[in-house]
């Protein structure tokens, strides 16, 4: 099933009495998620992500605009008949409650016709815990098991009553580091299974770049950006997805354009080919770590030629495929940013050197305007 | 030159210090050593409060036990005719006896599940309000720190029918074409009622306070399930809200037995000093008169009176217990 947004928009009195102005929480929602894939939204802590899930399950009604699963208008439809199946970041078990009766929940609400005999029920949860793989953890108590198989039960009993869509509010984030691979790559396993559409919220975006279809990306309720993963991260719409997006993040320099030149500072690091007629103006410059090819030797000019980019050594970390070179720079956005740029480990460096020097892949080089922010190149 | 070089070598296994390997056996000796040294100052220090606990709690209640067992014990003399379960067979046998603990019980079994469900629904109707809520909940909490012998006697004119005039609750009573009825020296189903009612009264705002502080603390998020799972709002009280809250109930349930089996004060309150000829006296009141009362002065009958008490107490709360215990959500 597919979920479409109509210029949905969730204002919120000011948790803080004492600012008389809203809080815009979902701004102009328009989009549409497509049936049976796995979205990330994506945003920073605060950015509206909890409150579109909330507007989707119907938790929380919207200020303005509609929601449709496929050509349905369910914005007036309340929670519990909208039939979507939700994942809480603490998991929301019901302590009380082993994990079989814990999943056979939702069934056990079910009225009328829908009414299922005990066993049917059994087995539909046995079915549920199967996807899941914690067939054999169906009595325990929630307590008694770790954060990772409490959050398998959570999806289990999201998924027993086949719902339409499958919300999960960052549902890795109380895990550990091992274990947010492993789940993640699990959630994908059962969304590839079940093939219900599913909205998957998160703040990390390694996360959502890993698992997803397509991602949102969004900032203070806004949609900035929406495309699948490596779209998104080769052609990032503005800075703040630029730079929201990537570990090591982007390095970011301000710089002109300047008759048909891009320049840091005094030095060209891109040319006519690149800029081709783009209007001189102020920007910032954005390069992906990826995008720096080292120039080896000392002072970069093995072959009498420095490269376009230099920077002042910091150090260098080996990290056995891949070494980081950690340099500053006097163009940086903001002063004293550490860059960094991953080149492969069979380079040689000398660590004694006072400069680095590197030609750029532009490619991994991006352009905002200093004004707009948004890309120019 | 300024640059440094970092994590060069990544595999190098971590340098275990080499001191410490070999200390291990040592150090775990030592600490054993230290632990009991550990425990001995700990019994040290506990000495003061179990001299102290010792003296004024459990000697007391040897005492008691020893004096149910001495025929006509005398505090002043310190004699008694001899040993055996006299005073017990005595006690047993006194009808005004027989008559507090059929009070007692009827008190009990009356007050204490309505009065907890009376402050269940006060306080799901205190969780649910949105304005006002702290001004409620004040109010429900007043009668917990005013003097409850005073409004005993506010009670008491209220309910009470004199040549004068019939108080209160009878020209109540009198809309609806009922009474009048003396409540204070009427029937005994009359005054039953109203020191029940005056029961639950006095121990409502207790309740109330624990059951909605219980409320509050269950997880917004669990609601938020099972609205999105399609849980009716009465499924959600009886599969969510009850068992989340049933340690407090349970807490409420065995705290307001143990009260209301102890009850003397309140029946005071309302009936006078007088119990026995009010026929509204409790146990505990019994054991009050067989020592001070009246017909005062028969420790003895007072401790094995005691004693009964302290079984029966005792033998509900075991009870409360386990079904506790049974139905624990942990
Ligand atoms: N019930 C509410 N009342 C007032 N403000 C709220 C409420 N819920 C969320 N907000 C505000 O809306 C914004 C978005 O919140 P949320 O959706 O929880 O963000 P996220 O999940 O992305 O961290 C925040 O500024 C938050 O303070
Ligand atoms: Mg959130």
């Amino acid at each position: 099933m597919k979920i479409r947004f109509e210029g949905l928009t969730k204002r919120f009195p000011n948790r803080n009495k004492k600012i008389k102005a809203e809080v815009v929480a979902v701004d102009h929602f328009t989009f549409e998620i497509p049936d049976g894939k796995l979205v990330g939204l994506l945003g920073p802590s605060g950015c509206g992500k909890s409150t579109a899930l909330n507007l989707i399950c119907g938790l929380e009604t919207p200020t303005e605009g509609r929601i449709f699963f496929d050509e349905d208008d369910v914005t007036d439809i309340p929670a519990e008949s909208r039939g979507v199946g939700m994942v809480f970041q603490s998991y929301a078990l019901y302590p009380h409650l082993n994990v079989r009766k814990n999943i056979m929940f939702p069934l056990q609400n079910l009225k009328g016709e829908q009414k299922l005999t005990k066993e049917q029920m059994e087995s539909k949860a046995m079915e549920a815990a199967r996807i899941v793989q914690i067939e054999e953890l169906m009595d325990r108590k929630p307590n008694e098991m770790s954060g990772g198989q409490q959050q398998r039960v959570a999806i289990a009993r999201a998924l027993v009553k086949m719902p339409r869509v499958l919300l999960l509010d960052e549902p890795l984030s109380n895990l550990d580091a091992r274990l947010r691979i492993q789940t993640r790559e699990e959630i994908k396993r059962i969304q590839n299974e079940t093939k219900i559409t599913t909205v998957f919220v998160t703040h990390d975006q390694e996360e959502a770049m890993s698992i997803s279809d397509l991602i949102v990306v969004m900032k203070d309720g806004a949609i900035h950006q929406i495309g699948k993963p490596q779209e998104v991260y080769d052609q990032p719409a503005n800075l703040f997805v630029a730079k929201f997006l990537g570990t090591p993040p982007i390095n970011v320099f301000t710089g002109r354009i300047e008759g048909g030149k891009l320049l840091i500072g005094d030095e060209e690091i891109l040319g006519k080919d690149y800029v081709k007629d783009t209007p001189d103006q102020e920007v910032y410059i954005g390069i992906r770590p990826e995008g720096f090819v080292l120039r080896e030797g000392k002072d970069g000019a093995l072959d009498g030629k420095a490269g376009v980019f230099s920077g002042k050594l910091l150090a260098i970390e080996v990290m056995g495929r891949d070494t980081s070179v950690v340099f500053s720079h006097g163009s940086s956005e903001i002063e004293g940013t550490r860059h960094r740029a991953i080149v492969s480990s069979d380079n040689r460096i000398d660590p004694d050197s006072e400069k680095v020097f590197f030609d750029l892949n532009p490619k991994k080089v991006f352009v905002f305007s200093k004004e707009s922010q948004e890309r120019l190149l | 030159m300024s640059a440094n070089v970092e994590k060069q070598e990544p595999n190098r296994s971590p340098v275990i210090p080499s001191g410490k390997p070999s200390s291990g056996a040592p150090t775990y000796r030592k600490s054993s050593a230290l632990t009991k040294l550990k425990s001995l100052k700990a019994w040290l220090y506990l000495l003061p409060a179990l001299v102290f606990l010792g003296i004024f709690m459990v000697y007391p209640l040897i005492d008691v036990l020893v004096y149910s067992f001495e025929e006509g014990y005398n505090s002043a003399s310190q004699t008694s005719f001899g040993t055996g379960w006299f005073n017990y067979a005595y006690v047993l046998h006194d009808p005004y006896f027989l008559q507090a603990v059929k009070n007692t019980f009827i008190i009990v079994i009356i007050t204490v599940p309505l009065s907890t469900l009376l402050a269940l629904l006060i306080s799901l109707g205190l969780n649910s309000i949105k304005k006002l809520k702290e001004v409620f909940q004040t109010i429900f909490f007043l009668p917990y720190v005013t003097n409850t012998l005073a409004v005993g006697l506010v009670f008491m004119i209220m309910f009470k029918k004199t040549p004068y005039t019939d108080g209160l609750i009878n020209m109540i009573l009198s809309i609806f074409k009922a009474g009048p009825i003396d409540f204070i020296d009427g029937p005994y189903w009359a005054k039953m009622f109203v020191m029940c009612f005056y029961t639950i009264w006095v121990v409502l705002p207790f309740k109330v306070l624990i059951l909605t502080s219980a409320l509050a603390s269950v997880d917004e998020v669990y609601y938020k399930a099972a609205r999105i799972d399609g849980t009716s709002r009465f499924r959600q009280f009886t599969h969510i809200t009850l068992p989340m809250i049933s340690p407090m109930i349970f807490y409420l349930v065995i705290t307001g037995f143990i009260g209301a089996f102890k009850a003397y004060s309140d029946e005071v309150a309302i009936f006078g000093t007088n119990l026995n000829s009010a026929g509204m006296n409790t146990i505990v009141g019994y054991v009050y008169d067989m020592l001070y009362g009246d017909s005062g002065g028969y420790p003895s009958y007072a401790a094995a009176a005691a004693l009964i008490l302290f079984a029966i107490v005792f033998t509900i709360t075991v009870i409360n217990l386990l079904l506790s215990k049974k139905t624990s959500i942990r």
